[in-house]
């Protein structure tokens, strides 16, 4: 999200310093960065400068990808205004990429159809959630929750604890680069561009927004509600399809609990990014930063020579006090 | 009929009809051993339960449950059983904090599914800190009342009862469980009339850390030991047993004894399994299936309600 950045310090620097100043201030997802960067550099005072600088960074895209594709689909959910959350994440990730892996069964000619046997398993958890949700009317956190628990059986009962290996193809494709940057944030990156571009330049993210400030107004002002709704539980589902076939492959194979951290993570690169938990306002760029944020503070605790506990504390502190000093009164469930 | 009793009809429907089932297949689970052994591990998920209501009953949501719970369990298993007085300090100190967060969520208009998602790591980190690896023992007399030969009824279903009734007549009948209520249903109104939302989101929060307390405590007794990661499915199984038992997620709308019960339900459908003779990995998605059908079977009580 460099180039964005750039683009918007470009338009406005003719009005000079202290407007560029007060517009990037103003910004949601300017806090986000900042605590990213400040991090960053946290760590880099202890890591040996040179190759660890870079080598940080590379990290960090890396596994911060996986965090910015499934945060964009949340994103996107809560979007939609107060209680709606998707809960189901984890168990879809962990359901796709097990399916997709023993699917493909190491064999580098199927990678196409294991591709889309993630995204197809995506796009079924989605509409399962999303009948849930219109037809028996269950509240969206309740609805991704149930689900969750029989996707998650689920994927216990097709592998059965055992770790299925990926095809040597695509586990060098998930933990190789180009150009000396990750594959998977390039892929990352792409899916943060559409996004933002559906966002914020097609009329659909007008009505994804108008849906989340005021439901009724929206439908009264001509908005299909209902199938705008679909698409985000929709796409939101096949994204998570999508990053648990993507982790599965980065991480050497499916295992159960591989999507459990990303419940929390999901939600907290969201509202870190500078998304508006009450939903109607959303931005991709704070996704990035969020991301990056999140991971580079458990390599900071890390390379401070912290234990588990300390690290899982001070994690806890910032996260809490990012939210804190970031949000503005009014934001509510 | 008045529109509470309704809505504590189909929890109390769903719990019978399993039980029922339950006791169909295995008729010697009919029994005081029987009872006993189906729900005493539901006792920490109903006061977890009970704790998730309190926070659902001021619209706020809480997802740090389970590693508060796990994290409670582990003092109880360490300090409290061997060093009381500072045992029983770190805990009230935890719930203080509890208070503190409700009181911190409100006067800075925080979104309380971030703070308390933040919160998890928080005592998550303090859990592996006390208890680095699984250990520790029950305090004797905990563990004395919890495998306590209770005549007529085992404790399971007592202390159920117990933790049901007081919270129903705390909050459907005392003074404090209407203002709580009052500030679920309109937090501007209660501020208008001149009481402080934050003192009672800081009373909310505090009583929901006091049942996360009771509930490590309880989990310690029945386990005898405890591990950092022992409760953390509790955050979900709160969740679902408030909504289980006719709770909303909004408008301070919440059913203590439904609470209650659909903890019950909930821990009754993973033990339902064994005797249906499936396979345990289909457990969590019982208690998945079981949310689903209620809920579906609800959405016809409550249409039926709106026709009356």
């Amino acid at each position: 999200m460099n180039m964005l950045t750039r683009n918007n310090r470009l338009q406005i620097a003719k009005r000079g310093f202290k407007d560029l100043v007060g517009a990037m201030l103003r910004k949601p997802w300017i806090w986000a960065y900042l605590a990213a960067g400040i991090t960053y550099l946290a760590t880099l005072l202890v890591v040996s400068i040179g190759g660890g600088a870079w080598a940080l960074l590379y990290a960090a895209l890396t596994f911060a990808s996986f965090a910015v594709i499934v945060g964009v689909g949340q994103m996107f959910v809560i979007t939609l205004g107060p209680g709606n959350v998707d809960l189901s994440i984890p168990a879809t990730m962990t359901l796709a990429g097990t399916l997709a892996l023993k699917f493909m069964e190491t064999d580098g000619a199927l990678v196409l159809p294991g591709l889309l046997i993630a995204l197809g398993v995506g796009l079924a958890c989605g509409l399962f959630n999303f009948s849930l949700i219109l037809l028996l009317r269950i509240p969206p956190i309740i609805a991704t929750l149930s689900s969750s628990f029989l996707f998650q059986s689920l994927a216990i009962w097709s592998n059965r604890g055992l770790r299925i290996k990926p095809p040597q193809i695509l586990a060098d494709f998930t933990t190789g680069g180009t150009f000396g940057i990750p594959n998977a944030a390039l892929v990352a990156l792409l899916v943060s561009i559409l996004a933002w571009f559906v966002l914020e330049k097609a009329i659909v993210g007008r009505w994804i927004s108008a849906a989340g400030q005021n439901s009724r107004a929206a439908r009264l002002g001509g908005v299909p509600v209902n199938a705008v709704r679909f698409g985000v539980y929709l796409s939101c589902a096949v994204l998570a399809g999508f990053t648990g076939f993507m982790l599965a492959n980065f991480s050497g194979g499916a295992n159960l609990n591989m999507g459990a951290e990303y419940m929390l993570m999901s939600i907290a690169v969201v509202v870190i990014g500078g998304s508006s938990i009450a939903g109607g306002n959303s931005n991709v760029p704070g996704i990035w930063a969020a991301a990056l944020f999140m991971f580079l503070i458990v390599s900071m605790l890390n390379s401070y020579g912290f234990g588990a506990g300390v690290r899982l504390i001070l994690t806890g502190m910032i996260i809490v006090s990012v939210v804190a000093l970031a949000s503005k009164r009014g934001h509510k469930i | 009929m008045n529109r509470d009793h309704v809505r504590i009809l189909l929890p109390v429907m769903s719990l019978v009809i399993l039980l029922g089932a339950v006791f169909y297949m295995q008729p010697r689970a009919m029994s005081y051993f029987g009872l006993n052994l189906l729900f005493n591990l539901a006792v920490p998920v109903a006061l977890a339960t009970i704790a998730q209501m309190m926070i659902l009953m001021v619209n706020d949501i809480d997802l740090s449950i389970g590693a508060f719970v796990s994290f409670c369990a582990c003092v109880t298993a360490t300090f409290v059983q061997s060093d009381p007085v500072v045992g029983y300090a770190i805990l009230l100190a935890a719930i203080l904090l509890y208070a503190a967060m409700g009181a911190v969520i409100h006067a800075r208009g925080l979104p309380a599914i971030v703070v308390t998602l933040g919160m998890s790591f928080f005592w998550a980190g303090m859990a592996i800190l006390i208890l680095p690896s699984p250990g520790g023992a029950a305090p004797g007399w905990l563990r004395v009342m919890m495998t306590a030969k209770t005549p007529f009824l085992p404790v399971a279903i007592i202390a159920p009862i117990i933790i049901a009734l007081t919270m129903h007549y705390f909050v459907k009948r005392s003074a404090l469980g209407v203002l709580l209520r009052g500030v679920g249903g309109n937090e501007q109104a209660m501020e208008r009339s001149g009481w402080s939302v934050m003192v009672l989101k800081a009373i909310a929060y505090g009583i929901a850390g006091l049942f996360c307390v009771l509930a490590g405590m309880a989990l310690v007794g029945l386990t005898t030991s405890a591990d950092a990661n022992i409760a953390l499915r509790y955050t979900l199984l709160s969740i679902a047993g408030v909504i289980l038992g006719g709770g909303e997620f909004t408008g301070g709308r919440v059913s203590p004894i439904g609470a209650v019960i659909g903890a019950l339900t909930l821990t009754l459908a993973a033990s339902f399994l064994s005797f249906l003779h499936l396979s345990p990995d289909w457990q969590i998605g019982a208690q998945g299936a079981i949310l689903i059908l209620v809920l579906a079977v609800r959405l016809v009580f409550t249409r039926r309600e709106a026709l009356v």
